[in-house]
C-alpha cells in the first residue's frame, strides 16, 4: 500500500478524511457530544474541496438536508449520537423506502436520554436495526481503531452508493476521540464507487425499476433532466405512490433482498485464534480491543480461545457464525450494553453452542481483565 | 381535454388528483403553474419539494423534480437540495400543519437563514388529510374533531411569523383572487432569498363542514367578501379590520443570501 501520509488523529477526524476521500460533498448535522468533531472538521474541509456543510436547526433537518442533497447528485453524510440519531429515524426509514444513499454515522454514549453524553457504549446496534419503523434493510459497519474509521468510512459510502440506502457507521466514544497513528493511503489506492445513473439520453428512464444486470436502480439527480419523483409512500417503478398490494410486496421483496441477497459482498469480519479454538469471544468495536488482549493472555495460559470480530454488524455475519460451531463449543459475546447483539447470536446459534454475555453500561469500557476472568470462568 | 397550462406543467397521466370535489388545492396548483411558466422558467431546473398532508401531495402531479418527503420537514430537505444544487429553482408547497405545527421550527430557521426557497403554504386552517383536527392557523373557537368544544388556542399569522423569523419576501392570497395570487406568486418565486406566500385556500370536506361553512362555492365567496389588501389596512379602524383576511404584500426586502455566501467561499478556496 502506497502511503500518502502518516498522522496521529483521532476517530472522529479519521472519518471525516474516509468521508472526503470517498468523495464526499455535502455534511448536514447538529452538534452533539461525542460525535461534534465529525461536524466541526467537515465545516472546515469541505468547502476547500467545494463542498457544502450546513448545521441545521435539529438532527431531522440534518437528515433530510442530507437526504436532499444527496438527490442532487452530492455524496452527503450526517454524523449525530444517541438522542439524535432517535431523531433522525423517520427520515432514515424515508432514505431506505426512497433508496437514497447517505453515510449516518453514530457515535454512541453511555444511557438512554442524554445519559453519559461523554462516556463511550455500543447500545444503539438494535436501534440501528429496529430504530424506524417497518420492515428495512439495514447496514452497519464498526470499527475498532482510528485507522479502520477512516477505511470503514469510504465502505460505508461505497456500500451506500452500491445498494442505494443510508449505512450506519457506529463508531463508539472511546474509538471516536482516541488518538493513533493512521497511514492514510494515496487515492489511486482506494477502491471508491459512484452511483450507477441513467443513461443521458435515457427517454424511457424509470426512477425505480432494476434494468437487466443491475443491483438497483440508476439513480438520476435533480437538475439532470430526468423529470422524477420521489416519495415516502409505496410507490410503483415510476416512483408514483400506489396502493397496489402486489406492487407494495414486490417493492418491499427487493429493498429487503438487495441486501439480503448480497450478503457476501456486504458482511466482513475478522478472525484471530480462531483455528483450534473450542472458545470464542465475540466482539466488536472499542470492546473488539480488550477482548484480542483478553484472548492472547488466555492464549499464553493454554486456552484454545479465539476472538470473531465482525465489522459489519449488520446484516450479521450469521453463515461465518454457523460455520464455527463445527468447533466452537462456547461463545462469549462482550458488548458496552446490556444485551443486545448477544440476542442476535443467540438466534444464530440456535443452542448449537453455549451462549455466555459480557456487558457493561456504567460508561466505563469493558477491560481485557473483565474478558479474561469470564473467559476463564465459563471455560 | 386539458389546456395547454395543464399539458405543459403537470402530470396528466397522475389524474384525477386525489382531492375532494370542491377543495381548492387544485386551484393553488394551477396558481403555480401558471406563475412559473409567465416567468419562463427552465422546468428542468424546477424542484417542487412537499411534506404530507393534501396539500403536500401536488408535487406528485407537477411535472418537475419533485421531491415528496415526510410530514413537516420538506423545507429542510429543500435546504438541502438547494445548496448542493443552487442551480435548481427550489421551492416548497406545504400546509398549514406541515409547516407551522410540525415543521414550524425548519420554517423559521430557514427564514432565518435566508436561503432561496419559494414556500407555498396551502392554508385551510384544519388537518384535511388526518380528517379535520384544529391545526395552528384554526381561528379560536372554531371546530375540529380534536377541538369538539372549539379550539381554545390563539391561532398563528404564519405571514408575521415568516416576515418576524427573517423572510425577504411575504405575502398571502387567495384562492378565490387567483390573479393577484399569480402575480405574488411571482414575485415570491423571483425573489433571492427565502420567500413565502401564505395561501388561504378551503376544505369544504372538514372545516367547512365542521363549522357549517355551506357550499365549496360559499367557501370561496367568503374570501371575496372578507379580504382586505395591504394597502388599504391604515386606512381602516380596529373594528373594521376585526375577522378580516389581509392579503397581499408585507414584506420585500433585499438581503444576501445564503447558498451565495456559501458559493462566495468555496470561490475563495478554489485555484
Ligand atoms: C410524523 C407524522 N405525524 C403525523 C402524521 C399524520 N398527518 C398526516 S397529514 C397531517 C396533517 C396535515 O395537515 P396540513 O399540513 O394542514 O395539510 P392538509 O392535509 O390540510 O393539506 C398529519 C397530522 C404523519 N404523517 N407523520
Ligand atoms: S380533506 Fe379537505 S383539504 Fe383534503 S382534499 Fe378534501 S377538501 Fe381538500
Amino acid at each position: 500500500m502506497k502511503v500518502k501520509q502518516i498522522k496521529l488523529m483521532q476517530g472522529n477526524e479519521a472519518c471525516v478524511e474516509g468521508a472526503l476521500a470517498a468523495g464526499m460533498k455535502f455534511f448536514g448535522g447538529y452538534p452533539i457530544t461525542p460525535s461534534t468533531e465529525i461536524s466541526e472538521i467537515s465545516a472546515l474541509k469541505l468547502p476547500r474541496v467545494g463542498g457544502k456543510f450546513i448545521q441545521m436547526e435539529d438532527e431531522i433537518a440534518g437528515i433530510a438536508a442530507t437526504i436532499g442533497a444527496s438527490l442532487t447528485g452530492l455524496k452527503s453524510m450526517t454524523a449525530t449520537s444517541g438522542p439524535g440519531f432517535s431523531l433522525k429515524q423517520e427520515n432514515i426509514g424515508y432514505a431506505m423506502l426512497a433508496e437514497i444513499p447517505c453515510v449516518i454515522v453514530d457515535v454512541q454514549r453511555g444511557g438512554p436520554s442524554t445519559g453519559m453524553p461523554t462516556a463511550p457504549s455500543q447500545s444503539d446496534i438494535m436501534q440501528a436495526k429496529w430504530g424506524t419503523h417497518g420492515d428495512h434493510p439495514v447496514i452497519a459497519l464498526s470499527p475498532n481503531s482510528v485507522s479502520e474509521t477512516f477505511h470503514l468510512t469510504i465502505r460505508a459510502f461505497n456500500l451506500a452508493e452500491k445498494y442505494r440506502t443510508p449505512v450506519f457507521l457506529m463508531l463508539d466514544e472511546v474509538v471516536a476521540h482516541m488518538r493513533e497513528k493512521i497511514e492514510i493511503p494515496v487515492a489511486s489506492e482506494l477502491e471508491i464507487f459512484d452511483r450507477v445513473r441513467p443513461e443521458e439520453n435515457d427517454t424511457k428512464y424509470m426512477a425505480y425499476k432494476v434494468p437487466a444486470n443491475h443491483l438497483v436502480p440508476p439513480m438520476a439527480s435533480f437538475g439532470d433532466g430526468f423529470d422524477f419523483h420521489v416519495t415516502g409512500l409505496m410507490h410503483d417503478e415510476f416512483g408514483f405512490p400506489s396502493n397496489d398490494t402486489d406492487n407494495a410486496e414486490k417493492l418491499m421483496n427487493r429493498i429487503m433482498n438487495k441486501v439480503n441477497d448480497n450478503i457476501n459482498d456486504i458482511v466482513d469480519y475478522e478472525e484471530s485464534f480462531i483455528k483450534d479454538a473450542t472458545t470464542i469471544v465475540l466482539a466488536y468495536g472499542i470492546t473488539a480491543r480488550s477482548a484480542i488482549n483478553a484472548v492472547k493472555t488466555a492464549r499464553e495460559r493454554g486456552h484454545k480461545v479465539g476472538l470473531f470480530r465482525p465489522t459489519t454488524i449488520w446484516p450479521s455475519p450469521e453463515k461465518q457464525i454457523k460455520k464455527l460451531l463445527k468447533n466452537v463449543k462456547k461463545i462469549i459475546v462482550a458488548e458496552l450494553n446490556l444485551g443486545q447483539y448477544v440476542l442476535e447470536i443467540e438466534r444464530i446459534v440456535a443452542g448449537q453452542a453455549e451462549v455466555f454475555f459480557l456487558g457493561k453500561a456504567n460508561g466505563e469500557i469493558i477491560t481485557p481483565t473483565e474478558i479474561l476472568t469470564k473467559i476463564e470462568e465459563v471455560i | 381535454m386539458p389546456s395547454q397550462l395543464v399539458r405543459d406543467n403537470l402530470r396528466t397521466n397522475k389524474l384525477p388528483h386525489i382531492w375532494c370535489a370542491g377543495c381548492s388545492n387544485g386551484i393553488a396548483m394551477r396558481a403555480i403553474s401558471q406563475a412559473i411558466e409567465n416567468l419562463g422558467f427552465d422546468k428542468k431546473k424546477v424542484c417542487i419539494v412537499s411534506g404530507i398532508g393534501c396539500s403536500s401531495r401536488t408535487s406528485g402531479y407537477m411535472n418537475y423534480n419533485t421531491l415528496h418527503t415526510t410530514h413537516g420537514r420538506a423545507i429542510a430537505f429543500a435546504t438541502g437540495v438547494k445548496l448542493a444544487n443552487p442551480n435548481l429553482k427550489v421551492m416548497v408547497v406545504t400546509g398549514d400543519g406541515d409547516c407551522s405545527a410540525i415543521g414550524g421550527n425548519h420554517l423559521i430557521h430557514a427564514a432565518r437563514r435566508n436561503i432561496d426557497i419559494t414556500t407555498i403554504v396551502f392554508n385551510n386552517n384544519i388537518y384535511g388529510m388526518t380528517g379535520g383536527q384544529f391545526s395552528p392557523t384554526t381561528p379560536m373557537e372554531n371546530y375540529g374533531t380534536t377541538a369538539p368544544y372549539g379550539n381554545m388556542e390563539k391561532p398563528f399569522d404564519i405571514c408575521n411569523l415568516a416576515a418576524a423569523a427573517g423572510a425577504t419576501y411575504v405575502a398571502r392570497g387567495t384562492t378565490y383572487h387567483v390573479n393577484p395570487l399569480v402575480k405574488l406568486l411571482e414575485k415570491a418565486m423571483i425573489k433571492k432569498g427565502f420567500a413565502l406566500v401564505d395561501v388561504m385556500s378551503t376544505c369544504p370536506t372538514y372545516y367547512g363542514r365542521k363549522n357549517k361553512k355551506g357550499t365549496p362555492a360559499k367557501m370561496l365567496k367568503y374570501f371575496k367578501d372578507n379580504t382586505i389588501d395591504t394597502k388599504r389596512v391604515e386606512k381602516l379602524s380596529k373594528e373594521q379590520l376585526e375577522n378580516k383576511i389581509i392579503i397581499g404584500e408585507f414584506k420585500n426586502t433585499d438581503e444576501l443570501e445564503f447558498t451565495d455566501k456559501y458559493l462566495e467561499l468555496i470561490k475563495g478556496w478554489e485555484g
